[in-house]
């Protein structure tokens, strides 16, 4: 191919707090029971509502930032960005324009590192959707767009990359990467589908062998899963060379992505970009930090994904693959540490037990206790194989021998079966899987 | 004696001896109001629960005495319009933290009292209501914007008022009716549910009969405040305790003597502070930075938050939509979204940003020398009716003077210093002072109010 992509991403994801950017209202914009339920004069934006900043969102932002090797801003503000919508309160939108609380950081990827620009907070907007009800209850149906503003000023970190992505799947990396981080630090859900975390990607080409950033760019909205990123970068490469190939520049606009078709199309071009006009938000004073205070803000990052697959891989002999798997998330991650370290001490082969594990060689719950899952490991590891005949008169011998248990069996206190194949177990002398003797047992007592 | 004629100290001594009912106050203002309202138009709404809510507030520090309160602090159970059909009949589910320690302290907003628009102007003339007439000659405009609470206070249509300042919006109003007016210094009142005007110089405060008034009423409600980020964290001080204090070596400069304009109000000014030095102060002439140049600054910065501060009235979630503005707000809408415009805004708002920092640098500079700082509030007196009309940039220029430390924050005082007997107007002085020092304009404002003749209510 003759050009090669250019490819910066922007991503948004809505803040786990308890309460909103701006005001003590709840931040639970998915688990409202109703619309506008989670709303005050502030993010309604009713006269006389001021905005005061949830200091907690803030120090969340600065941690993220630490995580993805940014710099910090001692010094930061909010500015207004103002613009008309009906989704947003106020007719303008509280971010931050010059001085972003985290700049020049990055994310290693498989196919070379990607820099961050900068990270931001912001206030979300409220919700739209456009529905044909009855509303006045004559009969008709007529076209309205209801606005929920449980969303209104939840906070929103954006996270903007320099232009270094040179791949589809790189950009997914990039984005699969961010997200596990967002989510190992509890500084967001990153929940896609509902809109708790959004993808916009700025797309061009330049020809192979130059330098410097194209003299357009793309920008691609309403991205929600990393498969559509993907798709529509896939289509925009496609759609500019032709463009270039033909001798055109494309237009410098901003695209939608419809995920039916698989394609991007136009939504609005340069000459109707808005003049956001910002300026800082007089209603909220500048925000300082110490030196020691961030360093407090780096103490709190536990060990980040990367970081706990390598230890896990030298710790307990593992494959990068599998590692990749256990460390998906924090959660997770402290499981089946868990287990690998019992495991550890009974000098058990890790890398069997984390097969056995990922391909659910047996049941287990994430609930249950490491050592009884380790025994479960056990059995299921060492079965050794019998033919049905020699496993059916072993067990009638057992089942003769303990007739009390039988009894007790057929009243209903089914939890002698344990017992029973502990038994028929002992007789047998082998590791024989489990689960085989459990069905067999069960279905001669029956 | 009518009792409405009261100073908010008198009231409440009065009512403690129990000399008087809290229903005969009532009763003197109701009547005034009656004769009078409909003339002047000083309130837009009243509260017609007054006084049973003023009985429930006896053992209070206010006493269930009337307060009027300008229409842009949101007030649950009376509509808060702002003087705009934009907010016609809006009635707002929270109250304003300035009214609700009102309230909490005994206050009774006995009405909400007329403005300019949206707070858009110095004569009360903008208002979409109407005019509100100046009551001591009604001939002439009370200033503005928080014209009916001045009004309010000259014609004792209430016992003190509660006005907000952006930039002469409690002191020209309060000179202009002969009144006194306090703008606190900025954070020092919480702002939270005061419909904004221009964020970063919004500051509510007092208009009373008497500096001591004004004391008693501010104690009443300024403070910090979880729900204002600019408010300020420290506890605010019982102003009344810098009341009868001697000002004895303070030392106070006496600016914009060079100002050419007010050649004439200067000079009466100059002579009626002799008698601060009578008292024990020094005083001298000071130059101070040219006051031109404010105006610029405040119109830039200003209309640059008007316009974004107003984009929320859309219409869609209360209220009417933007075609109900009127004149002045679409015109202050347009300036400011044109002055924060790419391309314009290094020419107009970071350059005014600039100008305001050489203000404070000045101010800071001549504090470094004197206590206290006064020049005449407004140039001239109250201008005749349908002045403001002849010039866009009206309230600009008869706020001139007390611009620059508006958009530096600083606390001022407003007092009647000259009467013009054929008239029956009045000259403010605007005492200021550094930030969080309302101590020092109060101890010299009380000691020239108790010292001169002009306070109308001390000298019956």
């Amino acid at each position: 191919m003759p050009y090669k992509l250019v490819c910066g991403l922007e991503v948004h994801a809505e803040v786990k707090t308890a309460s909103k950017m701006f005001c003590s209202c709840k931040n639970d914009p998915f688990g409202a029971i109703q619309p506008n339920i989670h709303t005050c004069p502030v993010c309604l934006g009713m006269p006389g509502g001021l905005p005061v900043a949830n200091r907690k969102a803030i120090e969340l932002t600065i941690k993220l930032g630490l995580a993805l090797n940014c710099k910090i801003n001692l010094f930061s503000k909010f500015d207004r960005k103002n613009y008309f919508y009906p989704d947003l309160a106020k007719g303008y939108q509280i971010s931050q324009y010059d001085i972003p609380f985290c700049h020049d950081g990055y994310i290693d990827t498989s196919e070379g590192r990607v820099g961050i620009h900068r990270i931001h907070l912001e206030e979300d907007t409220a919700k739209l959707s456009h529905q044909e009800i009855d509303l006045d209850g004559d009969g008709k149906v007529e076209k309205v767009t209801l606005i929920d503003f449980n969303r209104s000023s939840v906070p929103l970190v954006e996270v903007v990359t320099e232009a270094d992505i040179k791949s589809a799947t790189q950009a997914k990396e990039y984005g699969q990467k961010l997200r596990q981080i967002m989510r190992y630090l509890d500084i967001a859900d990153c929940d896609m589908e509902k809109g708790g975390m959004r993808l916009e990607a700025n797309i061009s080409l330049r020809k192979e062998g130059r330098t410097g950033l194209p003299d357009y760019k793309v920008e691609c909205k309403n991205i929600n899963s990393f498969k559509f990123l993907e798709a529509a970068i896939h289509f925009e490469i496609e759609r500019q060379t032709e463009v270039l190939q033909n001798g055109g520049t494309p237009i410098q606009e901003t695209r939608g992505y419809n995920s039916t078709t698989g394609k991007t199309f136009p939504q609005r071009t340069k000459e109707d970009a808005a003049d956001y006009r910002y300026f800082p938000d007089p209603d909220l004073p500048p925000i300082e930090f110490t030196a020691e205070q961030i360093e407090a803000i780096r103490g709190e990052i536990g060990e980040l994904p990367e970081a706990k697959a390598a230890r896990f891989i030298k710790e307990f002999n593992l494959n990068e693959k599998s590692t990749r798997e256990l460390t998906a998330n924090n959660k997770k991650s402290v499981f089946f540490e868990e287990i690998l370290s019992t495991a550890k001490k009974e000098s058990l082969d890790s890398q069997k037990l984390v097969n056995s594990l990922l391909n659910k060689k047996f049941e287990f719950s994430f609930d249950e206790k490491a050592s009884a899952i380790i025994e479960k490991f056990k059995a299921s590891s060492t079965s050794e194989t019998i033919d049905d005949g020699e496993l059916k008169s072993v067990i009638n011998k057992v089942l003769a021998a303990n007739q009390d248990a039988v009894e007790k069996y057929k009243l209903g206190k089914t939890a002698v079966a344990g017992f029973l194949i502990g038994q028929v177990m002992r007789e047998l002398g082998k590791k024989v899987d489990i689960n085989l003797v459990r069905e067999k047992l069960i279905s001669l007592l029956d | 004696m009518k009792l409405n004629e009261l100073t908010l100290k008198e009231s409440i001594d009065a009512l403690d001896k129990k000399e008087v009912k809290i229903e005969e106050i009532y009763q003197d203002i109701d009547k005034v109001y009656q004769a009078k309202n409909e003339d002047l138009n000083i309130y837009l709404s009243v509260d017609a629960d007054a006084l049973k809510k003023a009985k429930e507030a006896s053992k209070k520090p206010l006493r269930g005495l009337p307060i009027a309160v300008k229409d842009n602090f949101c007030t649950i159970g009376l509509p808060t319009t702002a003087s705009s059909n934009v907010l016609d009949g809006f009635m707002p589910q929270y109250e304003s933290t300035v009214t609700k320690r009102l309230k909490e302290n005994g206050g009774i907003v006995y009405g909400k009292t007329n403005m300019d628009a949206w707070a858009h102007g110095s004569s009360t003339e903008t208002s979409d209501f109407g005019r509100t007439l100046n009551p001591r000659n009604i001939e002439h405009l009370p200033g503005g914007s928080s014209g009916g609470s001045a009004a309010a206070i000259a014609a004792d249509m209430s016992i003190a008022a509660i006005g907000s300042e952006t930039a002469g919006s409690i002191r020209q109003p309060a000179a202009w009716c002969g009144t006194v007016g306090l703008k606190p210094s900025y954070g020092r009142v919480s702002r939270f549910g005061v419909v904004s005007m221009a964020s970063s110089t919004d500051s509510p405060g007092p208009l009373t009969k008497t500096v001591e008034d004004a004391c008693i009423l501010l104690n009443s409600f300024a403070g910090p405040d979880e729900r204002d980020a600019t408010c300020n964290k420290e506890k605010a001080p019982d102003f009344t305790s810098f009341l009868g204090q001697s000002i004895k070596g303070l030392k106070i400069g006496v600016i914009y003597q060079d100002v050419k304009e007010i050649g004439e109000t200067n000079d009466k000014l100059l002579q009626e502070l002799n008698i601060l030095k009578e008292l024990g102060a020094e005083v001298e002439i000071v130059k101070a930075m040219d006051p031109h140049h404010a105006i610029g600054v405040y119109t830039v910065v200003q209309r640059a938050e008007v316009s974004s501060n107003l984009a929320r009235y859309d219409g869609i979630r209360y209220g009417e939509d933007r075609s109900h503005f009127g004149d002045e707000s679409k015109r202050r809408i347009m300036l400011g979204t044109y002055t924060l415009t790419k391309g314009h805004a290094d020419q107009y708002y970071n350059l005014a940003q600039k100008v305001r920092t050489l203000y404070l640098e000045n101010y800071k500079e001549l504090f470094k020398k004197y206590d206290i700082l006064v020049a005449p509030t407004s140039p001239s007196f109250a201008k005749k009716i349908g002045a403001s009309f002849e010039s866009s940039m009206f309230g600009e220029l008869e706020d001139m003077l007390v611009e620059a430390s508006s958009v530096s924050g600083l606390p001022g005082i407003n007092v009647p210093f000259y009467h013009d007997e054929k008239t029956n107007l009045y000259l403010g002085a605007n005492f200021i002072a550094p930030m969080w020092r309302e101590d020092s304009i109060i101890k010299v404002a009380d000691a020239f109010e108790k010292n001169t003749k002009w306070n109308s209510w001390r000298n019956k």
